[in-house]
């Protein structure tokens, strides 16, 4: 069914498109926006995870105007005025030997809506400047992915030959290394070496660094299914057509393959995405992937772990953000997938 | 078939290789630091490092760095921690790697089980409210970090409600030796079980629905419901036993995987000494050692049972056998 979804999307893509009038009906794309649009748990989602990129954006708006906090320096010793009552942001500990202290908890008020953690931080200001970074990264390593994997995946498969060996055999060393151990080991020699590259100096507390861990390990997940698909492509008849027709090959590989592997590649963004944001806490978690004094909701959780039994708070909020992105992510990925995926539509 | 079962090995050494010397060249062949000073740790004296040069080579060219280092990994065994002196690190990762299985084989029974069950329910009462709950209940699964699950059913089971009759029974955290009470091991292990098995529940139950939905399309299955079969025997008999074989393929990549180190969150957050936190804490302390020994082992546990599954394959399905 795909294939013969193919040429005609070739022709929509293609150079000359406007020479032949594409009816709606006809266009991949509109009919998989077509089904998206009427699909509820799709928009649903899609509401969700705008709501959610929108409350990060506003973390500044929130820090500075509503909450009136730095986020990022630690205040041990202040207190804030609650309906009328003054309270110290760190309680004398009532547990124990009572020598400690323990934050304050939610207060449900501006201020320290969700408590604050062993620093004396805000938690919902930070789980909101903290969002902006998961976000960020996941994007980020979500975009080197799919470039990285549509580009090995492609080559390997156009050309074929001692380049599809090469490239295939790498891609089974990567796809065999358990992705936490390699992105342990990657970790560990980049935030101990400074890098250079040019002027730029990306020091240990880089985001570029889980960027670039996240974006790399995940590579072959993609590359291979690319590859598969551009090896079908390449014996379909509209291929052999513009082969016949002497069409130079580098321009097979543009207007013909990219643009019918793009569906491949568009099926993986939410899913990779919502994979990425996991991973992502998992490693800022470990202490391997944002530093601080830097917030994701991997390190948040990773503050609250401490304060899991006296106030819960601080890991379960960052822990409950996780889950909705992830979990708009994916029923929009399945949506997506249902939309541009013909083939799904057996089920 | 003999042939099919060479290649594999061979490809199965090719990767193996392809794993150490890409390791290899992750932690001694970046620019920008001296290998030497990387094993010796933080903080170490001169003559540490001198010594370390010496003695791995770091002096001579790389493929004879690569092959003292695994001469030192693999057949002499005897690599050291230089963060905690002295300490042998091969048997470190051998002691660990039976706490790992305990959590794996356990959370994988649960997860073949859990997942076999939802997905089977799921598929016959198809696009039932029984069925949207179930598959949003696997998609949440799916979508929660372990580590915070983990998290979660800790601060349930050892603090907010360890005092009622819900989980006065759970232990306190940390590994049980199965031979010191087979009882005792067992339940300091049920909740790290089930933490690591809903993921797998969630992810495995969605391709076991997906597949047999599929599989109901089939002619054969129309055929055997014309014969009058109940609709229970045309689902196990016929239907569930063709949907099992991509599960089969998924489950031996996952549980490789989750040996070789997937399980490291599980362990962190119950404080299981397994081969997953040895590697965490190697990687606190910059222990690059017993990071390289527990990478190693572990990403060559993962290729041998991956190896080990498509062989079975290849004996067991004789389409597989003509490529």
């Amino acid at each position: 069914m795909s294939d013969a979804a193919a040429p005609r999307q070739m022709t929509e893509t293609g150079g000359d498109a406007a020479a032949i009038p594409a009816r709606p009906s006809q266009s991949p794309w509109r009919r998989a926006w077509r089904i998206l649009r009427r699909d509820k748990a799709a928009i649903g989602a899609f509401v969700v995870l705008v709501l959610i990129v929108a409350a990060c954006l506003a973390a500044p708006i929130y820090a500075n105007d509503l909450a009136r906090t730095d986020p990022f320096r630690s205040t041990l010793s202040g207190s804030i005025v609650i309906d009328g009552q003054t309270r110290k942001i760190m309680e004398a500990s009532t547990t124990g030997l009572g020598l400690g202290t323990t934050p304050i908890g939610p207060t449900w008020h501006w201020q320290y809506m969700l408590g604050a953690d062993n620093q004396g931080r805000d938690v919902a200001a930070r789980l909101l400047y903290g969002g902006r970074n998961s976000l960020l990264i996941a994007t980020a390593a979500t975009l080197i992915c799919l470039v990285l994997a549509a580009a090995i995946g492609t080559i390997a498969g156009f050309f074929g030959g001692w380049v599809d060996m090469v490239l295939s055999r790498i891609l089974e060393v990567l796809w065999a290394f358990p992705v936490y151990l390699l992105a342990i080991s990657l970790s560990i020699v980049l935030l101990t070496t400074e890098f250079w590259i040019g002027p730029f100096r990306i020091g240990s507390g880089s985001l570029i660094l889980p960027i670039v861990i996240i974006g790399i390990i995940y590579v072959p997940y993609i590359a291979r299914p690319v590859r598969g698909r551009v090896l079908s492509l390449r014996h379909s008849e509209f291929v052999l057509a513009a082969k016949g027709l002497g069409i130079p090959r580098w321009r097979i590989l543009l207007k013909d393959i990219l643009p019918n592997v793009t569906t491949t590649l568009i099926v993986y963004i939410p899913i990779m995405m919502a994979l990425n944001i996991v991973t992502e806490s998992a490693l800022s978690f470990l202490s391997i992937g944002v530093q601080p004094p830097d917030a994701s909701w991997g390190t948040i959780i990773q503050d609250g772990q401490g304060l899991l039994y006296t106030r819960p708070m601080v890991a379960l909020a960052p822990g409950i953000a996780i889950v909705l992105t992830v979990l708009a992510l994916n029923v929009l990925g399945d949506s997506v997938r249902d939309a541009v995926d013909p083939r799904t539509k057996l089920r | 078939m003999v042939f099919a079962i060479l290649q594999r090995l061979a490809q199965m050494l090719f990767v193996l290789f392809g794993i150490s010397a890409l390791v290899f060249l992750i932690f001694f062949a970046t620019p920008g630091s001296d290998p030497a000073a990387r094993i010796a740790g933080r903080n170490a004296a001169q003559e540490t490092v001198e010594a370390i040069r010496k003695d791995f080579g770091f002096d001579r060219p790389l493929p004879v760095q690569y092959a003292i280092m695994m001469e030192k990994l693999f057949v002499s065994r005897d690599l050291t921690s230089f963060v905690n002196r002295g300490l042998e690190v091969v048997p470190q990762v051998m002691r660990a790697a039976p706490i790992t299985l305990s959590l794996v084989f356990g959370a994988a029974v649960l997860w073949v089980v859990g997942s076999i069950a939802v997905g089977v329910l799921a598929a016959m009462t198809r696009d039932t409210i029984i069925d949207k709950g179930l598959m949003i209940l696997a998609l949440i699964g799916v979508s929660m970090p372990v580590f915070w699950l983990g998290e979660l059913l800790n601060l349930v089971s050892q603090s907010r409600f360890h005092d009622t009759f819900l989980f006065s029974w759970v232990p306190g955290l940390g590994y049980k030796p199965f031979f010191d009470g087979p009882w005792l091991w067992f339940k300091t292990l049920v909740i790290p079980w089930f933490t690591l098995a809903a993921l797998y529940i969630g992810i495995y139950g969605r391709v076991l629905r997906a597949n047999l939905v599929e599989t109901y399309q089939e002619d054969y299955i129309r055929t055997a419901r014309a014969k009058g079969l109940s609709p229970s025997r045309v689902m196990i008999r016929h239907a569930l036993r063709m949907s099992l074989i991509p599960f089969v393929t998924m489950f031996g990549m996952d549980f490789g995987v989750l040996v070789g180190g997937a399980a490291l969150l599980t362990e962190v957050v119950f404080g299981l000494n397994g081969v997953g936190r040895l590697t965490y804490q190697a990687m606190l302390n910059l222990d690059l050692p017993m990071i390289l020994a527990t990478v190693m082992y572990a990403s060559f546990f993962v290729v041998v049972t991956n190896a080990l599954v498509d062989i079975l394959y290849v004996v067991i399905d004789p389409r597989v056998r003509g490529n």
